[in-house]
C-alpha cells in the first residue's frame, strides 16, 4: 500500500517537473508575447496540480497536506486571473499578435 | 526525487530570468516575473519535503499571495501609464 502511494507520488512529481521544464523552454523560445503566455500557462496550470498533488500524497493526512491544498487552490485561482490581466493590459496598450517573421522584421527596422 | 524536481524548477527559473532580461516588451518581463513567482512557491513546497522543514509551507503560502498582488499592481501601473501617454508606451526597448 505504502509502496503504491510512493510510486504514484513519484510519478506525479516527475511529470510535474517535466511540464515545468517544457513550459520554461517554451516561454524562452516562442516568437511573440501571446505564444509565450500560452507556453507559460502550462507551468501555471498543470504543473502545480501534479507537483503539489505528489507532495500531498507524500504528506498523508496531516496539517502539511491541508496547507499544500490551500497553496494549490491559491495558485489555481490567481494564475488565470493574472494571465487574464496581463493579456488584457497588453491588448489595450496596442500590442497585436503577429507571426514570427513580422515580429523579427519589426525588431530589425 | 525531490532534488530532481527542485532542479527542474531551478532550471526553469533560470530560463524565465533569461526571458525577463531579454524582454523585448514590458509585458514579456511581467510574464517572466509571474512565472518566476509561481516557480518560487513550488520550489519552497518541494524544499519543505526535501529538507523536512514544515515551516517553509507558511512561507510558500504567503509568497503565493504576495506574488499575485504584485503582478496585478505592476499591470495596473503600466495600463494607466499607457492610457495617459499613448505615444510613449512599452513597445521600445529599455
Amino acid at each position: 500500500m505504502q509502496m503504491g502511494v510512493d510510486i504514484l507520488s513519484w510519478l506525479l512529481l516527475t511529470c510535474g517537473g517535466l511540464f515545468v521544464l517544457v513550459g520554461g523552454i517554451g516561454a524562452l523560445r516562442m516568437p511573440d508575447l501571446y505564444t509565450r503566455m500560452h507556453a507559460a500557462s502550462v507551468t501555471d496550470g498543470i504543473a502545480p496540480i501534479l507537483i503539489v498533488g505528489g507532495l500531498i500524497l507524500q504528506a498523508g493526512i496531516t496539517l502539511a497536506s491541508i496547507k499544500l491544498a490551500a497553496i494549490l487552490i491559491f495558485l489555481l485561482l490567481t494564475g488565470p486571473a493574472a494571465s487574464n490581466a496581463l493579456a488584457s493590459a497588453a491588448v489595450l496598450s496596442g500590442h497585436r499578435p503577429g507571426n514570427a517573421s513580422e515580429m523579427s522584421a519589426e525588431e530589425e527596422a | 526525487m525531490y532534488i530532481a524536481v527542485a532542479l527542474a524548477l531551478v532550471v526553469t527559473m533560470g530560463l524565465a530570468l533569461i526571458r525577463a532580461l531579454l524582454g523585448p516588451s514590458v509585458y514579456d518581463r511581467v510574464l517572466a516575473v509571474n512565472m518566476m513567482g509561481t516557480k518560487t512557491v513550488l520550489l519552497l513546497s518541494v524544499i519543505t519535503f526535501a529538507f523536512g522543514r514544515p515551516d517553509f509551507l507558511d512561507l510558500a503560502l504567503a509568497y503565493a499571495l504576495i506574488n499575485f498582488i504584485g503582478v496585478l499592481a505592476v499591470l495596473e501601473f503600466f495600463r494607466k501609464r499607457s492610457e495617459l501617454d499613448p505615444e510613449n508606451n512599452d513597445e521600445g526597448t529599455q
